[in-house]
């Protein structure tokens, strides 16, 4: 059967491949190529080399961007992940055991639903929905109850160091109820007998999470940590629609997406975005790699 | 190079789809070729109609028989005063001359092939979403330069230049480094609105300087009623126009020409200075705070339910609100009051520009008849037929006379007519975009409490100061 192999792999091999250069690679490596350039979208670019890096590093708004990276990398994974874990244990083993099988907290099946809502909707409509949360007046959701009890209105999205915070919740929100679905069906892998011979032990439920359910989900954490990480990385339709002035007030609020949106569409400074565009890149790319290295341990046989 | 009087929603959707389709050359290989072609039948150029006789009624010396094709963008304004209104006083003027009509929603699109063919149609009104880019046109010399058409007699009066028939500044803003390329032929006036019902129900009168009108700002407070707002959210430059305006009477024109110059320190002039500190004042004591967040239309709103009273914006306010604003709101509008006796600017002064943008082929076969097309529509018969179709105002002074306008139209135009020669225009922002981005940033930060005058003005210098030696940015003078 070795007749006609070779046609019959190339056959299968090229078509996916040429697709695969001509429209993930090639823009790529076009991205890279623009950033050395002052392209403005208009007449042919001309090639500056490194003169837009070295404009980054000059750049307020850009510094500004990384660190709020910087915060969702910490913030985002941490609470998401924190409150996920807490949700899925209490929906997967934090009742009564029934006949030897652990069981969810009652109505732990409505919950699960309930959680999941927020992945169902679209990330613009989200952020749509929070601008009426978070609205300053009293026709805001907080602020009209806030305000009817005879409080100030709370500034969620104006004041500088609240802003940040206000978005980094709206995200958390939004996550959640994946990752409990994620850590459920992990949870769901780790047999039964190891719990039951725990309680017999004389295990607490902490004892329980701490001991048994964390080190046995540890993989599927390490994955949760970096798909968090890199949608840290992201963040721009919620920001873009939500903030104050696109990344405001006084870009509080602006991430690295945000800057490259505004430099190329707005400023039509192609060039330059593509520069900020190769920068994220690499940052993504280290983030992910430095994550599955650190994070490396033996997986626990059972 | 204008500010389309429209909403800023408007205006940025339009420019995100612009630049969005410029994107999308990004993952075209092929663009190198495809400008090869569209470059390489471009250079010869399209034989053109000898020139007619000059003469007391055609001075620009048209081809009276020489065709004229005309597209119009077909949008807020429609094509029904082009046909019903300025094709007929051509064809008036010139009966042997044909008329070829033409009128799309996707300029670009349909005209863009032809450019690069050489074959373009003599007289085009640039507008809408796809409107192809002023700047590039002017560069590639695909522009007919308007000199000729603005020191030409007048239709209506032989020893009036058309220069003179327009709103002061019509022929600044469509210029571009000193030469004009664009007609801009719709009027927009900036000021403060308010209601007049609201006024005239509570005895208010708007105010002609500051001690007049912080004191007005107090008997409004007093009332309940929230005296003064912008959106913060998306309209901070309704504000920086406030602010500039004020700056520009206390200090006199030239203020607003070094900081469109980039001229050094020119935002850290005194009169800059001044506005800053005095509209800080406003912002601290009579804006709502809650303001910095929303939208301008939440802030219209409230303008609409009378819970706010003076709004900063252009004149197309008032159509914009129109479905919104309750019956017998009566739009007024209010020029920038005066700092103080020694303004060298009077109160009345105000910012007023146009917009609609319409130009003449340079390369098309009958330029001359493009240009005697725009001399007829800015003469008074052309300018009164546009206003009565479409209800809006143009440039030409006289145009408008008689009309009996909306209450917020009315108002403007009367303002207008009392500045007189104290009339000026702002171009900074359609320049350096990133400028408009930190004015309107340090303006919130400015009007909110969050800085005072002197970081304003200096971080706006900065800002200033490095786009000046960005060598990538075109600079533009006026």
């Amino acid at each position: 059967m070795r007749h006609g192999k070779y046609p019959f792999v190339i056959g299968f091999l090229f078509v996916p491949v040429t697709l695969y250069v001509v429209f993930v690679i090639a823009p790529y490596a076009q991205a890279f190529q623009i950033s050395m350039t002052n392209w403005r979208g208009f007449s042919a670019p001309q090639w500056v080399g490194f003169d837009n890096y070295r404009r980054l590093f000059d750049d307020d708004n850009f510094w500004k961007a990384v660190q709020h990276h910087g915060v969702l990398l910490l913030a985002l994974p941490l609470i998401t992940i924190a409150i996920a874990l807490f949700f899925s244990f209490m929906l997967n083993v934090g009742g009564k055991s029934s006949g030897g099988q652990r069981q969810g907290v009652w109505g732990s099946k409505f919950y699960r639903v309930v959680f999941f809502f927020p992945q169902v909707l679209a990330v613009a409509i989200i952020a749509v929905l929070f601008q009426m949360v978070y609205r300053p007046n009293e026709s805001g959701l907080i602020n009209g109850v806030l305000m009817k009890l005879g409080f100030d209105p709370v500034l969620f999205l104006i004041r500088p160091n609240l802003a940040l915070w206000s978005i980094i919740a709206v995200l958390v929100w939004q996550a959640v109820g994946f990752y409990v679905v994620l850590f459920s069906a992990g949870m769901a892998s780790i047999p039964g007998e190891i719990y039951e011979a725990a309680e017999i032990d004389g295990a607490s439920r902490v004892t329980l999470f701490f001991r048994v359910t964390l080190p046995l989900l540890w993989d599927t954490l390490q994955v949760a940590w970096v798909y968090l990480g890199i949608a840290a990385f992201d963040a721009f339709a919620i920001v873009s629609v939500l903030s104050v002035d696109g990344g405001g007030p006084d870009g509080a609020t602006t991430v690295l997406a945000m800057e490259i949106y505004r430099n190329a569409f707005v400023y039509s400074k192609y060039g330059y975005a593509s520069a900020m565009g190769v920068a994220l890149f690499f940052l993504t790319l280290t983030f992910a790699a430095l994550t599955l290295r650190l994070t490396k341990r033996e997986s626990v046989e059972y | 190079m204008s500010i389309t009087p429209d909403n800023p929603a408007d205006l940025s959707r339009r420019t995100v789809l612009r630049r969005a389709a410029a994107v999308g050359l990004l993952a075209t290989p092929a663009v190198g070729l495809l400008s090869a072609c569209a470059t390489s039948g471009g250079d010869e150029k399209n034989e053109q109609v000898a020139d007619g006789k000059k003469s007391a009624t055609n001075p620009l010396g048209v081809a009276e028989d020489a065709p004229i094709e005309v597209v119009i963008f077909n949008g807020g304004y429609g094509e029904k005063y082009a046909t019903d209104v300025h094709q007929p006083l051509y064809k008036k003027a010139f009966p042997k001359a044909e008329i070829k009509h033409q009128s799309t929603q996707a300029v670009s699109t349909v005209l863009q092939p032809r450019f690069a063919s050489s074959n373009p149609p003599e007289f085009v009104n640039n507008s809408g979403e796809k409107m192809m880019d002023f700047g590039a046109l002017v560069a590639d010399g695909q522009l007919q330069d308007l000199t000729e058409l603005w020191d030409a007699p007048s239709v209506d009066d032989p020893n009036k230049k058309v220069r003179d028939t327009v709103v002061p500044g019509t022929v600044d803003v469509g210029s571009f480094n000193g030469k004009p390329y664009v007609l801009y032929y719709v009027s927009t006036v900036f000021g403060i609105w308010y209601s007049g019902k609201l006024f005239k129900d509570n005895g208010w009168a708007p105010a002609k300087d500051w001690s007049e009108f912080t004191a007005l700002l107090d008997k409004i407070k007093a009332k309940g009623i929230t005296p003064y707002g912008y959106a913060g959210a998306n309209a901070a430059y309704y504000q920086w126009n406030v602010i500039l305006t004020h700056a520009a009477k206390i200090g006199g024109t030239d203020v607003l020409k070094n900081i469109d110059n980039l001229e050094d320190g020119a935002w850290q002039q005194d009169a800059v200075k001044q506005a800053a500190t005095a509209w800080a004042e406003i912002g601290a004591k009579y804006v709502d705070k809650s303001f910095e967040g929303l939208k301008h239309t939440d802030v219209q709103l409230r303008q609409n339910q009378y819970k706010l009273a003076f709004y900063p914006s252009g004149d197309w306010l008032e159509g914009e609100q129109k479905k919104d604003t309750p019956s017998g709101f009566d739009y007024q509008l209010m020029p920038v009051p005066s700092l103080s006796a020694s303004d060298k600017l009077p109160a009345t002064a105000l910012r007023a520009t146009a917009g609609e943008g319409y130009f003449v082929s340079a390369k098309s076969k009958n330029p001359k008849g493009g240009l005697e097309y725009m001399r007829q529509m800015l003469s008074v018969a052309g300018a009164k037929g546009f206003t009565e179709t479409v209800k809006a105002p143009t440039v030409v002074t006289a145009g408008s006379e008689g009309f009996a306008f909306p209450p917020g139209v009315a108002s403007s135009q009367a303002a207008l007519k009392a500045a007189g020669q104290d009339v000026f225009n702002i171009y900074f922002d359609g320049w350096y975009k990133e400028l408009d981005t930190e004015v309107r940033t340090a303006t919130n930060e400015l009007m909110f409490g969050r800085i005072k005058a002197d970081a304003f003005v200096e971080r706006i210098q900065k800002r200033a100061d490095a786009i000046k030696k960005d060598s990538s940015i075109t600079k533009f003078k006026r």
